[in-house]
């Protein structure tokens, strides 16, 4: 019986060391994405991105630091677009998965909580979608891929004005999403700062609504020249047929959250001839951004939403930042830092997505574009926007 | 003016729908003393019963105009979902109603019912949301400052039917008496030669096929359909039908135009995190005041 236990603890302890020793052939990356929930595209588009990116570095032998190869594996889990769930997914890569970084959440509402997750447990984290800026803020171990909402805003407000001759604006707004919320505060000052007129109507949704005609009549009895519509698209895609029936004609402008290809598919055409605020355009793209457009479409055959670029140029960020560190270590811990240290060491980075310089929070300088809806439902550029 | 006008009409909208699910709840608790919480979830079905008997009848098979589509598919979703809910009746309520279980598990088993629909639906058709079509082509009306769509008025009208309707078989029919002679006295009414299993089918036909009618004109008004799109508006709407005193169809369908126009009257005024929260205080004051809610009359527990 003592022998058995002895040969027991001797495996076991060689197990545990060899368990380590093997996993140092491999760079374990997690991604906190929503595959189901209020915006499973999202997810799916940043999987197949991610996908793609795998399927080039270990096609190619592997991902070379500091002169010896090593493959990537990148573990999904769905954060089901809940911040609570976020956290759970993120906990769950860190302590059940041991990844050494997290790509992900995506969106505001997850990568706020998610980041503070990520944070503490001192693990570096890329949000390549987030615009809050408390998703960064005061996060060492925290980076993304996006611009900011105190930047997004001004870029809708300047624009609004300039394309609508716009002199009130109103604001229709999920009171129960983080990106929301934040980017339709920066919006309402952006605009009183321009002193063109007041913000006539600021009114809030729930993101399970379906009715909004409430709301919208408050709007539309203050007579906005346009309403901003800072919601996930398949709202945008219930509120702009809804004011349209309550009798609305004029022009509605959104943020980043509307450029998904399901707007067009759950708004029809009502949605046509609208703009927002986005951080790239697929048509007429060039260079680097063409190539990835052209092998995105003929792998999956849609195009590539911000999103998905904006993952790849995450996992873009990563590996940058794992060549800094310039070695694989097998515990996960010294890894992590390794990574977060080489992440903070990039200066400017060049993507699909196109150039950023990063500040000392970790956040991207870079342009954000506007985009027209297209009678024909598609996504067309209409101007660039660089701080 | 005009706003508070546009307002009673944004909220007799959106109040039908709840009247029109409250119904469904008030009809089968009234017969069987069941809260049937799959109830929303048979809603839910019957929208994506309606999305792909439309779809497929203005598809290129059977290439019908958009209007004959939703002559065809308003029987068909209610015949279909019908049948849902006796399905649910047949393998869930009556195996275990035979045994004698007590009414807590059927309400136990109906609430897993509900989520086994979501997952099941989420499982076949994932999470992508689906864009119903649009069949009856869209006519706005200005009235001065106030603006309706022929949907709208369908809606409404469609409620107020269907409650006169569902009113006149409880009240007028034989089929009607049955009910309520079982809601009654379950245990004496089949030494009646009632056939109980019978009259309790044509309760989850009736209550299911309308709740798949207001699935139908609930995708034609928010015409985006997701597998959870039942859960919240079944739980508010078995709210109203308790307020307005479940088991009475009366109270099944002001409590459904109460909620509707509490929910849409908050929110034309405060901000909209405070719609819940006002709605339901007063529903619990109206509780408060009259337990047995506004048509319900209090009984004692038998047995």
């Amino acid at each position: 019986m003592k022998r058995l236990l002895t040969t027991l603890l001797i495996t076991s302890v060689a197990m545990m060391l060899a368990v380590p020793a093997m996993a140092a052939k491999t760079i374990k990356i997690g991604f906190n994405i929503p595959m189901t929930g209020d915006i499973p595209e999202v997810g799916e588009g940043s999987k197949n991105a991610a996908e793609m990116y795998l399927a080039d570095i270990n096609g190619a032998g592997g991902l070379e630091v500091g002169g010896k190869k090593y493959m990537l594996e990148f573990v999904y889990m769905d954060n089901e677009s809940k911040a609570a769930s976020a956290v759970n997914a993120a906990l769950k890569l860190i302590e059940q998965e041991e990844v050494v970084a997290i790509i992900g959440p995506n969106s505001s509402k997850q990568a706020v909580p998610g980041g503070g997750t990520a944070n503490e447990n001192r693990v570096p984290m890329i949000s390549p979608w987030s615009t809050n800026p408390a998703t960064t803020l005061d996060r060492p171990w925290v980076f993304r891929a996006a611009f900011l909402d105190p930047f997004q805003g001004p870029v809708i407000a300047d624009f609004a004005a300039k394309k609508f001759g716009a002199k009130t604006a109103a604001v229709l707004f999920d009171v129960a999403n983080d990106y929301s919320v934040g980017l339709a505060e920066v919006f309402k000052s952006a605009w009183e700062a321009k002193g063109l007129g007041p913000v006539v109507a600021y009114e809030s949704n729930g993101t399970k609504d379906q009715d909004y005609s409430a709301q919208l009549t408050t709007i539309i009895a203050a007579n906005p020249d346009f309403i901003f519509v800072p919601e996930n698209y398949n709202q945008v895609a219930l509120i702009i047929p809804q004011a349209r029936d309550l009798g609305y004609k004029g022009p509605f402008m959104g943020s980043d959250a509307w450029g998904t290809p399901d707007l067009v598919k759950l708004c029809g055409e009502q949605c046509n001839g609208q703009y927002f605020s986005t951080h790239y355009a697929a048509a007429g793209a060039k260079g680097a951004t063409k190539v990835f457009i052209d092998r995105y479409m003929a792998k999956y055959g849609t195009e590539p939403a911000d999103y998905a670029a904006l993952t790849w140029d995450s996992i873009g960020l990563m590996v940058e930042g794992i060549k800094n560190a310039g070695m694989v270590d097998s515990n996960p811990r010294k890894m992590r830092k390794a990574i977060r240290d080489g992440l903070a060491a990039i200066k400017s980075f060049d993507g699909v997505t196109g150039s950023s310089k990063f500040n000392e929070q970790g956040d991207p300088i870079k342009c954000a574009v506007v985009v027209k809806i297209s009678d024909e439902g598609t996504f067309v550029f209409e101007e660039s926007v660089c701080p | 003016m005009d706003f508070i006008i546009q307002n009673v009409l944004n909220a007799m909208q959106w109040g039908s729908f709840y009247a029109l699910i409250a119904l469904g709840y008030t009809l089968v608790y009234g017969v069987l003393r069941l809260i049937n919480f799959a109830h929303g979830d048979v809603f839910m079905v019957g929208a994506y019963i309606s999305f792909f008997v439309a779809s497929f009848l203005i598809g290129p098979i059977a290439g019908f105009s958009p209007v004959m589509a939703f002559v065809v598919t308003v029987p068909l979703t209610m015949a279909l979902t019908s049948l849902v809910g006796v399905t649910l009746e047949r393998i869930a309520y009556r195996p275990l109603r035979r045994k004698g279980a007590h009414r807590l598990y059927v309400v136990i088993t109906a609430l897993m019912c509900g989520l086994i629909l979501e997952y099941s639906n989420l499982a076949v058709l994932g999470a992508s949301r689906l864009k119903f079509p649009e069949l009856i082509e869209k006519q706005i009306w200005h009235m001065g400052g106030v603006t309706l769509t022929n949907l709208k008025v369908m809606v409404i009208v469609t409620a107020i039917l269907v409650f006169l309707f569902l009113q006149w078989v409880v009240t007028r029919t034989r089929v009607g008496m049955a009910m309520r002679a079982i809601s009654y006295d379950k245990f004496a009414i089949p030494l009646m030669g009632i056939p109980i299993d019978r009259i309790i089918v044509v309760t989850f036909v009736l209550g299911s096929g309308f709740a798949g009618l207001a699935g139908l004109l609930f995708a034609m008004s928010y015409p985006v359909l997701e597998p959870f799109m039942g859960m919240l508006i079944g739980w508010k709407a078995f709210i109203a039908a308790v307020v307005g005193g479940i088991g009475d169809i009366k109270g099944a369908f002001v409590g459904g135009f109460l909620l509707g126009f509490i929910e849409v009257g908050v929110v034309s005024v405060f901000p909209s995190t405070y719609r819940d929260l006002f709605a339901f205080t007063i529903l619990l004051l109206i509780l408060w005041i009259k337990p047995s809610g506004l048509f319900g009359i209090p009984q004692s527990t038998k047995i």
